[in-house]
């Protein structure tokens, strides 16, 4: 008979143990994924080749000056993003609306440098960074009126407003925005050299990671050691302990979903800017949902969400680079989808033993 | 002989992280007797009796039931095995209905539930235990009394031979605390054995026919109940004789400082919230508050504390009108308020001891500069509130859910008397603490009062009010009947006057 045993206390040697554990689970998901799917060939594959596949990623994610830089620039966005949403969750807020905040972010961006396309950098670049983050603040802050007024749910109405952020976008690079000389794709004008963030020597690696490192150390600072953070902390765990003690709970909904939504506001603006260097259709391939899986696998630490970033940003170089060998793209989500999968089981683990009644017992 | 006994455990021994919570502590019990389990807040009843149901583990020792050695995985096995408790703090689901949360992680709890047939069953269970419950009624809607008592139906339907109940006149007043004690003694002649964890020495005179005492986690005695007395009881527990009550010396009392007037407010639900409160507190001054639980004493807290509005009438405070301001503002013009429920809104169970004793004293510069918080003059300050009250913490950073009853209720005093306030509500002080912690408490609220604080005092116990008020008020569905000075305040005339009779017919009666 097995069964479960709540511990008294969680285990340390699982807080390793668990995330690793979590990540070898979900490669060996994609793995059987692969082994099934068969890439494509009639007679199928071995199990070597699936393995190559896997090099074949590291490969592409790692193994050259351009791989790397690539994942960083994957990353970025990620970073933005996670340490946006992980702000709301920290107080139990479920903003699940930084996709439509990073577009609103990448609009207002794109807005300034179509409109004012003869401002200099270091006046256009800071107006961008500035509205972008406006913009994508506003988008979060109005879902937080009526859940701090009112009360109405958070999760469906950051959803929804996600819809509405990315179908405006289309509207304006199909209709009013879209490029005359662009062949009919869905693109504006492309931004004038003055308003594309600065890069790193000849790779695509811009400004946007010195915003998320600096932004990390900001937010790390602020939720320990600052008298908003614990307020945030004290909210976050127990809104009645917060009202009692005097916290305005409104004013924090507030500023945490503002907040929340200007980061992620400015992750649009650094993409847009930097990568995209116009208003395009598509500009995020998810980045504001995958940053919902970076801020729980890193539980909301800001430097853990950097690194979780990276490895995610590496998943889907690599993803990339092996899919002209037959490896549909899908691979990618289906990794992130397990990886979260396992961590939260993992989580219960962490809290629960398996017993097997009998003698021996089975330590995760 | 082991089968003599429904229940054994032998030397059994748990440690905490910096503490040793049971020491080789050994206890029986006999079919259908009540076994009281007496101690001082930590000195362990809760942690054996979790062993004891199968939430913790023992690191020593053994459990025998009806002679069988057993070792409890879960409160589960512990359940199987016809061991249920009923916690200090227990868990329901308030939008459940009793019958639901009855059933809910029961093995009855499959796919489909038969609520009709588990309704029937619970009704017939309860009716024959002389415990009214509604299984119809959602959790919401219950007194606290009433969960408590769908808690123990709950055991009763698991088929529990042995009722472990953790302090449950905690949460009680003296009448409902009396109809319990008739329930249990039912229940034990119906083959039921009961084990009553308390602090109270008179609850074990009154039901209990044995009595086991814990002290610092050692089991120093165990004592039929006819062969004790309470102060050989009292001597057993704390190592000391019954502690001298302080004295309360004669009022000096100032300018006014609390005022009312016609205060009316809404209560959240059928209950009839306050009616045209008119009162003033002096500095240096008690008033006590009676009143049977439902009539407004809640409520009259929580507008003192700015938590609750007034649809009428005025508050000020040192003359200052300060009607529906925020409870900020509220507490920054010197209130200090001591909550009902401590873990639900007094204190932060998942924080450790250091973030909520700076829970009002964060904003404040001492403790910081510009947006920060200094973390070690924070560490520092918690510290000295902790010598100050004499809270036993295994850690300033562990939860401060896992500290006991009684220390939770010292940190939240220490908190909210470190600010010298000038107005201070506490509501229900000493529930829940043992005999020394209550004078300590007692003893901090007078030591207040001759700092010439103003204090509101709301209490169930009449004789806690009668020893520390100036002036005793009485609540009745929400209207003040009367402010007596304490010396006219005879426990009859104020008993009377919590069932709505007007102090002048009490009088010419
Ligand atoms: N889960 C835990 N982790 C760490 N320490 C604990 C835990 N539970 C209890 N303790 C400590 O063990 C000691 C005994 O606590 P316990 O709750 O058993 O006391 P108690 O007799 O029930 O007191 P009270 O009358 O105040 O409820 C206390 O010092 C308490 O702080
Ligand atoms: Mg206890």
């Amino acid at each position: 008979m097995i069964r479960l045993e709540r511990r008294s206390a969680p285990s340390p040697a699982g807080m390793v143990l668990i995330p690793l554990t979590a990540i070898f689970l979900a490669l060996l998901t994609g793995a059987v994924f692969l082994y099934i799917n068969g890439l494509g060939s009639p007679k199928g594959i071995s199990w070597g080749q699936v393995l190559a596949v896997y090099t074949g990623m590291l490969d592409g994610a790692f193994g050259s000056g351009y791989g790397l830089s690539e994942t960083i620039v994957k990353a970025i966005p990620l970073m933005l993003c996670g340490l946006g949403v992980s702000i709301a969750f920290r107080m139990q807020l479920w903003n699940i609306g930084a996709e439509g905040q990073f577009y609103m972010g990448a609009f207002a961006a794109a807005w300034v440098a179509l409109s004012f396309p003869d401002l200099p950098a270091c006046v256009m670049l800071p107006a961008m960074v500035l509205t972008g983050m406006l913009c994508g603040g506003l988008w979060g802050l109005i879902p937080a009126v009526p859940r701090a007024y009112l009360g109405v749910n958070e999760t469906i109405t950051t959803l929804m407003l996600n819809y509405v952020a990315i179908l405006w976008v289309n509207y304006l690079v199909f209709g009013p925005w879209k490029d005359p000389q662009g062949m009919n794709f869905p693109l504006s004008k492309p931004f004038t050299p003055a308003a594309v963030l600065p890069t790193l020597g000849n790779s695509r690696v811009h400004l946007g990671l010195a915003f998320a490192l600096v932004l990390a150390v900001a937010l790390w600072i602020a939720l320990r050691q600052s008298r908003w953070g614990y307020e945030v902390t004290v909210i976050g765990e127990s809104p009645r302990a917060a009202r009692y003690a005097g916290m305005n709970i409104t004013k924090n909904i507030l500023l945490v979903m503002f907040f929340s939504g200007a980061i992620a506001g400015l992750a649009g603006m650094a993409e847009v800017s930097a990568i995209a260097q116009r208003m395009q259709q598509g500009l995020s391939p998810g980045y504001g949902y995958t940053a919902i899986i970076v801020a729980w696998l890193a539980k909301l630490n800001p430097f853990a969400i950097l690194l979780v970033s990276f490895l995610l940003g590496a998943l889907q170089v690599g993803g990339y680079s092996v899919q002209s060998s037959g490896v549909p793209a899908a691979i990618v989500f289906m990794i992130q989808g397990a990886l979260l999968f396992f961590v939260l089981g993992g989580e219960f683990f962490n809290r629960y033993k398996i017993v097997c009644t009998g003698k021996t017992k089975m330590e995760v | 002989m082991t089968a003599d006994f429904l229940v054994e455990m032998k030397q059994i021994t748990k440690r905490f992280p910096g503490v040793l919570a049971n020491d080789r502590v050994d206890l029986q019990v006999k079919r259908g007797e009540i076994l009281a389990l007496l101690g001082e807040n930590g000195s362990g009843k809760s942690t054996l009796m979790s062993i004891l149901s199968g939430l913790y583990r023992p690191d020593a020792g053994e459990i025998y039931v009806e002679g069988r050695k057993v070792t409890f995985k879960s409160p589960r096995e512990a359940i199987d095995a016809g061991i249920g408790m009923v916690h200090q703090h227990f868990k329901q689901v308030d939008t459940f209905s009793v019958a639901e949360n009855i059933i809910l992680g029961s093995k009855e709890a499959k796919f489909l539930l038969k609520a009709g047939k588990v309704e029937k069953e619970i009704e017939e269970l309860s009716r024959g235990y002389g415990l009214q419950v509604d299984p119809t009624a959602k959790i919401w809607q219950l007194s606290i009394a009433e969960r408590q008592r769908v808690e123990i139906v709950k055991m009763l339907y698991r088929g529990s031979k042995l009722l472990i109940l953790d302090e449950p006149t905690a949460v009680l007043t003296p009448q409902e605390a009396r109809e319990l004690f008739q329930v249990i003694r039912q229940m034990t002649a119906r083959g039921q054995s009961i084990i009553l964890i308390t602090h109270k020495l008179n609850e074990v005179m009154e039901v209990a026919d044995r009595v086991t005492v814990l002290r610092s986690g050692v089991a120093v005695a165990t004592r039929e109940r006819q062969q004790v007395n309470q102060r050989e009881l009292a001597r057993l527990m704390m190592g000391q004789d019954i502690i001298v009550p302080s004295k309360k010396n004669p009022g000096q009392f100032g300018q006014e400082v609390l005022k009312l007037e016609s205060a009316t407010a809404d209560s959240d639900s059928r209950r009839p919230g306050l009616k045209d409160i008119s009162l003033t507190v002096r500095q240096g001054e008690i008033l006590g508050i009676a009143g049977i639980a439902g009539n407004g004493r809640r409520e009259l807290a929580e507008v003192i504390a700015g938590l609750r509005p007034l649809s009428k009438g005025k508050i000020l405070i040192g003359g200052k009108d300060v009607t529906n301001l925020s409870p900020l503002e509220i507490i920054e013009e010197g209130v200090s308020y001591i909550p009902e429920d401590r873990l639900g809104s007094g204190l932060v169970p998942n924080l450790g001891a250091v973030d909520n004793l700076i829970l009002k004293e964060y904003r404040r510069p001492g403790l910081g500069r510009g947006p920060f918080i200094n973390r070690r003059k924070a560490g520092e300050f918690a510290a000295r509130l902790i010598q100050d009250v004499g809270v036993k913490v295994t850690g300033l950073e562990v939860p401060v859910k896992k500290l006991s009853g009684g220390n939770l209720q010292r940190l939240l005093l220490a908190r909210e008397l470190a600010s010298s306030p000038k107005v201070i509500v506490a509501v229900y002080p000493v529930r829940g603490l043992d005999i020394a912690a209550s004078e300590a408490v007692h003893k901090m609220l007078l030591e207040q009062r001759s700092k010439g604080a103003a204090i509101v005092l709301i209490s169930e116990d009449l004789e806690e009010l009668l020893k520390l008020s100036d002036h005793i008020g009485v609540l009745y569905k929400g209207r003040l009947m009367g402010i007596l000075p304490v010396e006219e305040a005879e426990p009859e005339k104020i008993g009377l006057m919590m069932l709505g009779a007007q102090p002048g017919e009490v009088m010419a009666s």
